[in-house]
């Protein structure tokens, strides 16, 4: 029926999409869509990292994504430069540094491309481990801090007067982020990840009344947008990462419809 | 633990708050106990606010001493808006930072008058009906210690009244300790064991009695102020649901 590479392709995008469903969730409720893209550009440098002294690309991609939030971090303290110009600071500095170190390192054939979008495709049984082993433990995390993170989210005050440590849960937030742009870097590329991100969660934003129920369409929407992705890669032969994001975009603009439904219902 | 530190909930020893290269409120000492309602008066930017956040350990560096004798604390902020880009029903927010059962919910919003509007979405509440789902979420898990910033701004005059009453049953039922703040004199001088004018720091304090009578308390109020240490009397012939409708007495 199918080959085993597309099977591995479609268990990695699933698995991928479980984790960035609530994930995203969060990330349009705090706002923080260009901080996953800063993140996600600074995995360029990561992944040249593992090249350099060959070691595992999720792992190099976490430590220099966790790198760059903590230098963000620090820079909001001691500039006065506003959080967008940072974020564009640090995204495009590390893309470039990480472009020039790839200069260096012309011993080694690197599928540019394959990073900028990624390379659904050649994904190993390796990789699919490091998604499912990594994406449970993000959930596992998440799941931990939910009720702390989503007061703190609502109201930090709020939060931090009722005993919810807000400022430990959004450090704990921002690893996570820096660990799900690790283990999906592969797949959907690092100019891709925040769509992944993002977009099931603003599809579900369109039609959910409250949090839980926003998480899980997210979640479907992005399962939906996987599945219906790489079908359509394998029957028109498009690339794969542009087409799952592709896929969440029809989506999207079919809960924009919804909307539109329901507003005129309403009157 | 001795005694006393079973009856009091929280402590401020000479407490203030030094930023941007002003004090924004020094020299405050206040205590809060089991069952009594302490309230914070003074004008505009005179430190109430900053004083609450002292008490609920909100700033990092603060001079002074603060000693909290309990974590079930329940507050009701000044200001909160909720971002469009949540979808929060009245139901998600009661359960923010805590658990509660779907019996202690309803008890909370019907204290508060606000039962029928559980499912609502936040974002489609009026200012005054978002107040009282605020003050229910304070309440709801029976807190030790409520710091209550302005509780009803914003609240049609009978509900003032009513959610000011709630209050004070709430301080004697409960014997949980209230840090209050409100502009509103006479609630302040007939419902509280204890008052603090403050102006940037401690003007005077003491029982309401006392506090109307300091020359200070006048300076800054006006002397009209201290001529309305009068209960409330409200009579009506009808009562109103949660809804509006009303229902006459018999």
């Amino acid at each position: 029926m199918f080959d085993d590479f597309f099977i591995r392709a479609l268990v990695a995008g699933l698995g991928v999409a479980l984790v960035t469903g609530p994930l995203g969730c969060f990330i349009i409720w705090r706002r923080l869509s260009f901080f996953g893209d800063t993140l996600a550009h600074s995995a360029l440098l990561g992944v040249t990292l593992a090249f350099s002294f060959d070691i595992n690309i999720a792992f190099s991609v976490f430590i220099i994504s966790s790198a760059i939030a903590l230098i963000l971090l620090k820079l909001q303290k001691t500039t006065n430069l506003p959080g967008d110009a940072l974020l564009g600071l640090l995204a495009h500095s590390s893309l470039a540094v990480g472009l020039v170190v790839i200069g260096f390192l012309s011993f080694i054939r690197f599928d540019i491309m394959g990073l900028l979008f990624g390379d659904i495709l050649a994904v190993t049984r390796n990789d699919l481990i490091i998604i499912w082993v990594g994406g449970a433990l993000i959930l596992f995390v998440l799941k931990l801090i939910w009720k702390p993170l989503f007061a703190s989210t609502v109201n930090y005050e709020l939060a931090e007067a009722e005993g919810m440590r807000p400022e430990r849960v959004n450090a704990i937030f921002t690893i996570l982020m820096a660990a799900i742009i690790a283990i999906s870097i592969k797949m959907v590329g690092l100019l891709l990840i925040t769509g992944m991100l993002i977009i099931p969660a603003a599809m579900a934003r369109n039609i959910s009344n409250n949090p839980k129920q926003m998480v899980l369409f997210s979640i479907i929407g992005g399962l939906l947008s996987v599945v219906m992705g790489l079908f359509g890669s394998l029957e028109i032969n498009t690339p794969s990462g542009p087409s799952i994001i592709t896929a969440g975009l029809i989506l999207f603009i079919l809960s924009l419809i919804k909307i539109k439904r329901l507003s005129q219902l309403n009157n | 633990m001795n005694l006393e530190n079973n009856k009091f909930l929280v402590k401020l020893d000479n407490t203030g708050v030094f930023q941007d290269n002003k004090w924004l409120v020094k020299g405050v000492s206040l205590k809060v106990e089991r069952g009594k309602i302490v309230t914070l008066i003074g004008p505009n930017g005179s430190g109430k606010t900053t004083t609450a956040k002292i008490a609920l350990g909100l700033y990092k560096n603060i001079q002074g001493k603060v000693e909290k004798f309990t974590k079930k604390i329940g507050y009701v902020p000044q200001k909160i808006s909720i971002d469009w880009t949540l979808p929060i029903r009245v139901l998600d927010f009661m359960l923010l930072t805590q658990n509660l059962t779907g019996d202690e919910i309803s008890d909370a919003l019907k204290l508060t008058g606000v039962e029928h509007l559980k499912n609502n979405n936040l974002r489609n509440l009026s200012g005054g009906e978002f107040q009282r789902v605020l003050i229910a979420r304070a309440i709801a898990k029976k807190p030790d210690l409520l710091v209550l910033d302005e509780p009803v701004q914003g609240v049609d005059f009978k509900g003032e009244i009513a959610l000011y009453e709630l209050i004070k049953t709430i301080s004697d039922k409960l014997s949980c300790g209230i840090l209050l703040i409100s502009h509103d004199l006479h609630v302040v001088m007939s419902a509280t064991d204890y008052v603090v004018c403050l102006n940037g720091h401690v003007c005077c304090s003491g029982t309401p009695q006392a506090v109307a009578n300091n020359n200070k308390y006048k300076e800054l109020f006006g002397d009209r102020a201290s001529t309305i240490l009068s209960v409330y009397e409200h009579r009506h012939d009808h009562t109103h649901s949660p809804d509006g409708t009303i229902k006459r007495k018999h």
